[in-house]
């Protein structure tokens, strides 16, 4: 995982709520053996029409909109459990998601794998809309240290949660399995307690 | 103190617990092709070896042909994968059930029917429905890749606890009702997110009742409300269906075992976060609307004008469906029955039940893809097979297919199918493919009328 401290950047509205993961990665690209490449095929089916051709509709086909901030609408990544959606999110050069509520198991992947779910109240995820849809060019700061999403040049600072741990997950570029092979012994004698019937 | 069964599941596979995060050991971890290779890379990166191998079991399901099994797979990709997961199994001593093997299947199918899957233990798969298994009265949920490497690494998984809710079902279900109405009936009234951040148990008279195919029905779609798994208490049904499986602990081991598993279910009087009651005679057979499970509807209603969702109008939109429009008389194009929801055997008896003697309509494509090659064996062992064949019906070999459409089990664009698996996102069945959900008696229903129906009228 790479250290994650601070970013600043213009972000793209993804103004639709219940976003499923087969919409951002759909199953038929699911073929491949490696994690890279995904991105390729973010929200395939939304980026293209049937026949290849660019949906121009599409906001990521739209130029006014680019960063590394990805704002989506409530309960984002509900649907299956692939962390394939996270790694093509990641992959297409997103780096935070924001949203008003992420589904579990997306937010769980997002985490593992170094992106960074920005979950805001209601109110503030719609302020953040407004201010994109009135200038595209708005720009945001993440701040992991201070867990705050700041609008810049404006009063707007909303805090978010992340666990502690996962704060320094995210700081000093490590993850959870460096961290469950430092505790190696202590598995050992927990798996040394199971009875045999079970 | 009391406690759920969830927490005496949970407590008894916790290792230790840290900043609010808890070790949880994992005692059986099965993998299929789609989300393993890039786990089986990673923790080759690191340089260490599986934590322990003899505690995972592999089987290709989500992306393998359902015709010609013996025969090399054709699409090249599909082809690479599998034979990754079988390099990857070989190199890492793991036991795979592989493309003919008389245990392979889809991975949820193949857990209980061999036993594999029992109480007590906590099982992963790096698939959401592996809700399925808390049928059982087990610890088991979905988990993603980097989880999937976790275990792998070191037979643990670093998890934040989640609350519980227990879901409650009580009267007898009326003819023509089944399980999978049931849990689409309980989706439908809490929502496609409603259950999120949950553990689901599900109680009940209406629960007891079902045998464990259809319990595994209803954890199976836990997810589907976005819960992080489902559990039912075990009971004798539990151990008679696990006696003597091929997994299953035999001798003092078995009595031990059942000792201990009388010792899970939720002690009168322990407090879950939330709690939800239903009656089943509230519940008539269902069918889904929109491109999320939440989007359900009794046989006898009209797509409603507003739901609370977002999603709704586009939903609307890419089905083709109207507000206030009645699906009872639409015709469909495509039957899809299978999918770790409803293929087991109960499931192709009873649409063999409700075929025989009958024909499908013309112009309707009906495919059943058993769950497993056990269910397969059985279905052609009991005939079957040639009431489906005479009934226009094809039966296939086992594997995901059309649930989700990465093989060539697909649903052309823009056409309906009503199918028995659990999800009808947009281009989950194909690009473009319209899915109503049900179960398999609608689907079978849906076959030979070549319209939605309400199978009640029928039987
Ligand atoms: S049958 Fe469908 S839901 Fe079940 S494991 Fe396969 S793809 Fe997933």
């Amino acid at each position: 995982m790479d250290i994650f401290t601070q970013i600043t950047s213009r972000a793209v509205p993804l103004h639709i709520e219940d976003v499923d993961t087969d919409q951002i990665i759909p199953a038929r690209f699911l073929k491949a053996t490696t994690r890279e490449g995904f991105g390729e095929n973010l929200f395939r089916d939304w980026r293209y029409k049937k026949d290849e051709i660019l949906n121009a509709d599409f906001v990521l086909n739209n130029p006014l909109y680019s960063g590394e901030i990805l704002v989506a609408g409530h309960n984002f990544g509900c649907g299956s459990s692939r962390e394939h959606a996270a790694w093509a999110i990641s992959d297409f050069g997103f780096k935070v998601v924001v949203s008003s509520f992420f589904a579990d198991i997306f937010k769980g992947n997002a985490l593992n794998t170094g992106l960074l779910p920005v979950q805001l109240e209601t109110q503030q995820l719609a302020i953040v809309f407004e201010h994109m849809s009135k200038d595209p060019d708005t720009e945001f700061i993440v701040d992991i240290e201070t867990q705050t999403f700041k609008i810049k040049n404006t009063d707007h600072s909303f805090s978010f949660e992340i666990s502690k741990y996962k704060k320094e997950c995210f700081q000093n570029g490590f993850d959870d399995i460096d961290f469950l092979l430092s505790l190696k012994d202590e598995i050992k004698s927990f798996e040394a307690k199971i009875p045999a019937f079970l | 103190m009391q406690k759920t069964l969830f927490d005496k599941l949970w407590d008894s596979h916790l290792v230790k617990s840290i900043d609010g995060l808890d070790v949880l050991y994992i005692d059986r971890h099965l993998i299929h092709e789609v989300t393993s290779p890039q786990a089986f890379a990673g923790i080759e990166k690191r340089g260490i070896a599986l934590a322990n191998p003899s505690k995972t079991i592999a089987t290709p399901d989500h992306n393998v042909p359902t015709k010609n099994q013996h025969l090399p797979i054709s699409d090249p990709l599909s082809k690479f994968q599998v034979e990754t997961l079988r390099q990857n199994c070989e190199k890492h001593q793991v036991e795979i059930f592989d493309l003919g093997h008389p245990q392979h299947g889809i991975v949820h199918i193949i857990g209980p029917e061999n036993g594999i899957t029992r109480p007590g233990l906590s099982m992963v798969c790096g698939d959401s429905h592996t809700s399925t298994h808390g049928a059982f009265g087990c610890l088991a949920f979905g988990i993603g890749t980097s989880q999937v490497e976790q275990v792998f690494a070191s037979q643990c998984l670093l998890m934040k606890r989640p609350k519980t809710m227990r879901i409650t079902v009580n009267g007898e279900l009326s003819k023509g009702v089944t399980s999978k109405d049931v849990i689409l009936y309980i989706i439908s009234q809490l929502t496609a997110a409603g259950g999120t951040g949950y553990f689901i148990e599900y109680a009940g008279s209406t629960i007891e009742a079902m045998s464990m195919e259809a319990r595994m029905t209803i954890c199976n779609m836990s997810i589907e409300m976005g819960a992080r798994g489902g559990m039912i208490a075990p009971d004798q049904k539990t151990y008679n269906y696990l006696k003597d499986r091929t997994y299953s602990p035999k001798g003092k081991d078995w009595d031990e075992a059942v000792t201990y598993w009388e010792t899970l279910p939720s002690d009168a009087g322990a407090i879950f976060d939330r709690e939800e009651r239903f009656l089943a005679a509230d519940i008539h057979p269902m069918i889904t609307f929109g491109t999320n499970p939440g989007m359900g509807m009794n046989i006898g209603q009209a797509v409603p004008e507003t739901v609370d969702d977002a999603g709704f109008d586009k939903s609307l939109v890419y089905m083709d469906l109207q507000k206030g429009e009645r699906l009872e008389g639409k015709t469909i194009q495509h039957v899809f029955i299978g999918s770790c929801t409803n293929g087991r055997i109960e499931d192709l008896r009873a649409v063999a039940d409700y075929v025989k003697g009958k024909q499908k309509a013309e112009h309707i494509t009906a495919m059943i893809v058993p769950g497993s090659k056990q269910v397969e064996l059985m279905a052609r062992a009991e005939g079957l097979d040639k009431i489906f064949t005479a009934s226009g019906f094809e039966l296939r070999e086992p594997g995901c297919s059309a649930c989700l459409g990465m093989n060539e089990d697909k649903v052309p664009a823009h056409e309906y199918c009503v199918s028995t698996s659990n999800r009808n996102f947009e281009g989950r069945q194909g690009q473009g493919a319209r899915t109503i959900l049900a179960s398999p008696l609608m689907a079978a229903a849906a076959a030979i009328s070549g319209k939605i129906v309400d199978v009640r009228k029928f039987i």
